[in-house]
C-alpha cells in the first residue's frame, strides 16, 4: 500500500459543486468510511474545463498549475481529483510546464502578475480517486472492509476518453503489473470486484460519451449515449459505473433524452463507482447521495438489499 | 488538419454512414447464434470494412489520400492513425478500432463465444459510425440529421 496517499490534497472541481454533487459526496464519504485523509485545497479555481481550454490552452495550463501550487503550499505531494477532466487537465498541466516553453512562460507571466509563486512541476503528483483507493486501500484492504457485498450487481465500468488519453501526460501508466492501462483500463474493475461486483465484459469502457457536444449538438451525443447504454444492456450489465462528472451527467440526461426523442428506452442504471463502494462498505443510499442522482437507482439497490 | 471541402457531397456522406450501419451492424444484432457462428469470417470483414470505409471518408473530407498501409496487421488502425495526424481529439476512437479488431478475433478463434463477440464487435462498429459522423459534422463537412442544424445555418448565414 502507498503510505503517501493515506492523506491527500483533495480537489473536487467545478462539477462536483453541482451537477455531479452525489460523486463529491461519496467521495468523501468513502474516505471517511475508509479510515483516508482528505484535504480539500484552499481557495482553488476551475481547472480550465473544456471552455478555457478551447480559447486559450495556455491559460487552462496556469490555472491548473495554480491549483498544484496551492497543494504544494497546503504540504501536500499528492492531489487528487475525481473528476476525469480536472484529473486530465491538471496532468496536462504538469506535463507542459516540463515540456513547453510557451506554458512556462504563460504560467510565470500570470503567477507574478497574481502576486504568487510559481508551480514548480514534480512538485506535486495529480492523482485519480481511482489510483487513490487501489493504491491507499488496494483490493485485499477493500474485501476486508465490505460489510454489504455488491454480490451479484452486474456492473460494466465506464471511463470514458480523458482519464487515460492522451497517453503521454500519463507517464505512470502502461508499466505492467500494477500499473493502469492506457489500452484496457482495469482500476474502476478491481476496485469493484473486490466489492464484489461482477464486472461484465464491456467492449465500450473508454468510448467516447459525446460529453463536450452535449449542448452544442445534442443528437450525436444522444446517439452516442444511447449506444453505449444499449451495449451495456445487451452486456448484461444492471449498472454502468462511471468516474467521470461529465461522463456520468451526459449518459443520465442523454438516457432520458434518448426515451424521449428517440423513443429508445434502455433499462441500465447509471451509478458513480464511489457509490457502489460505498453501498459496499455498509453506507446508506442517502449517505452516498444516490438521491442526488437524476436517474433513479433506488428501486434496484433495494431489491438488492444495497442501501 | 485543417476542414477542407468534402469530395462527396455532405448528403450523400450521410446516406453512406446509414447504409454502412444497415447493411454491416443490424444484420449482425438480430441473426440467430447459429447463423453468426457459420458467417462469422464474413461478418469480421464486412464489420471492418465498414469501419474502414467511415475512416476514409473522414481522411477525404480533409483531403488526404486513405493509406492503404497497414499497422500491426490491420488497415484499420493505420487508417485511424493516419485521420488523428494534426487532430489528436480523434484518438478518442484508437481504442474502439482496438476493441473492434479484439472482438473479430476471439470470435474467429473461439467458435464457441463468437456470436457474443461478433454482436460486441457490430456495437463498436456502431459506436465508430456514430463516433466519425459527430466529427464531421462537428468540422461542418458532412449533414446528418440533427437537432442543432438550424442554429449551424445560422451561424453560416
Amino acid at each position: 500500500m502507498t503510505q503517501a496517499y493515506q492523506k491527500v490534497a483533495y480537489y473536487p472541481g467545478c462539477a462536483l459543486e453541482g451537477t455531479a454533487h452525489a460523486y463529491d459526496r461519496s467521495t468523501r464519504a468513502v474516505a471517511k468510511a475508509l479510515g483516508l485523509e482528505i484535504e480539500e485545497l484552499q481557495n482553488w479555481n476551475c481547472c480550465g474545463a473544456m471552455e478555457v481550454k478551447s480559447t486559450d490552452p495556455k491559460l487552462q495550463t496556469y490555472l491548473s498549475a495554480r491549483n498544484l501550487g496551492i497543494a504544494a503550499k497546503m504540504g501536500h505531494t499528492a492531489v487528487m481529483a475525481p473528476c476525469n477532466g480536472c484529473y486530465h487537465n491538471l496532468k496536462k498541466a504538469e506535463y507542459d510546464l516540463r515540456n513547453d516553453p510557451a506554458s512556462i512562460e504563460t504560467e510565470k507571466r500570470i503567477s507574478t502578475k497574481a502576486g504568487h509563486a510559481s508551480y514548480q512541476p514534480g512538485t506535486v503528483e495529480t492523482i485519480h480517486a481511482l489510483d487513490w483507493i487501489k493504491k491507499a486501500i488496494g483490493e485485499d484492504g477493500l474485501r476486508a472492509r465490505v460489510k454489504k457485498s455488491l454480490s451479484g450487481l452486474k456492473v460494466a465500468n465506464y471511463y470514458g476518453c480523458m482519464y487515460s488519453r492522451p497517453r503521454h501526460i500519463f507517464p505512470e501508466k502502461d508499466k505492467g503489473p500494477g500499473s493502469e492501462s492506457t489500452l484496457k483500463p482495469h482500476f474502476m474493475d478491481d476496485v469493484l470486484g473486490a466489492a464484489g461486483a461482477v464486472n461484465v465484459e464491456f467492449p465500450l469502457k473508454t468510448a467516447c460519451c459525446g460529453g463536450a457536444h452535449t449542448l452544442s449538438d445534442s443528437d450525436t451525443s444522444t446517439r452516442l449515449v444511447l449506444n453505449i447504454l444499449t451495449t451495456a444492456d445487451a452486456c448484461g450489465a444492471d449498472v454502468i459505473a462511471t468516474e467521470c462528472a461529465t461522463c456520468h451527467s451526459g449518459l443520465e440526461m442523454h438516457q432520458s433524452r434518448g426515451e424521449k426523442v428517440f423513443g429508445k428506452k434502455t433499462n441500465v442504471k447509471i451509478l458513480y463507482f464511489t457509490q457502489l463502494l460505498g453501498l459496499a462498505l455498509g453506507l446508506s443510499a442517502r449517505q452516498v447521495g444516490v438521491h442526488e442522482n437524476f436517474s433513479d437507482s433506488v428501486g434496484m439497490l433495494r431489491a438488492r438489499g444495497l442501501g | 488538419m485543417e476542414p477542407a471541402e468534402p469530395k462527396a457531397p455532405a448528403a450523400e456522406i450521410a446516406t453512406l454512414f446509414d447504409e454502412l450501419d444497415d447493411t454491416a451492424v443490424v444484420p449482425v444484432l438480430f441473426a440467430s447464434d447459429d447463423a453468426l457462428q457459420a458467417d462469422r469470417d464474413a461478418i469480421c470483414v464486412r464489420l471492418q470494412a465498414a469501419a474502414e470505409q467511415a475512416l476514409e471518408q473522414w481522411l477525404l473530407a480533409h483531403q488526404r489520400e486513405p493509406t492503404q498501409g497497414r499497422l500491426e496487421g490491420y488497415r484499420l488502425l493505420a487508417l485511424q492513425r493516419q485521420g488523428a495526424r494534426g487532430d489528436p481529439s480523434f484518438n478518442a476512437c484508437r481504442e474502439s478500432c482496438r476493441e473492434l479488431i479484439y472482438h473479430c478475433n476471439i470470435s474467429i478463434v473461439d467458435s464457441q463465444s463468437s456470436p457474443t463477440h461478433l454482436r460486441f464487435a457490430a456495437m463498436v462498429c456502431r459506436h465508430l459510425l456514430l463516433f466519425i459522423s459527430g466529427k464531421l459534422q462537428n468540422s461542418g463537412l458532412g449533414e446528418f440529421c440533427c437537432a442543432a442544424r438550424p442554429l449551424r445555418t445560422q451561424e453560416a448565414q
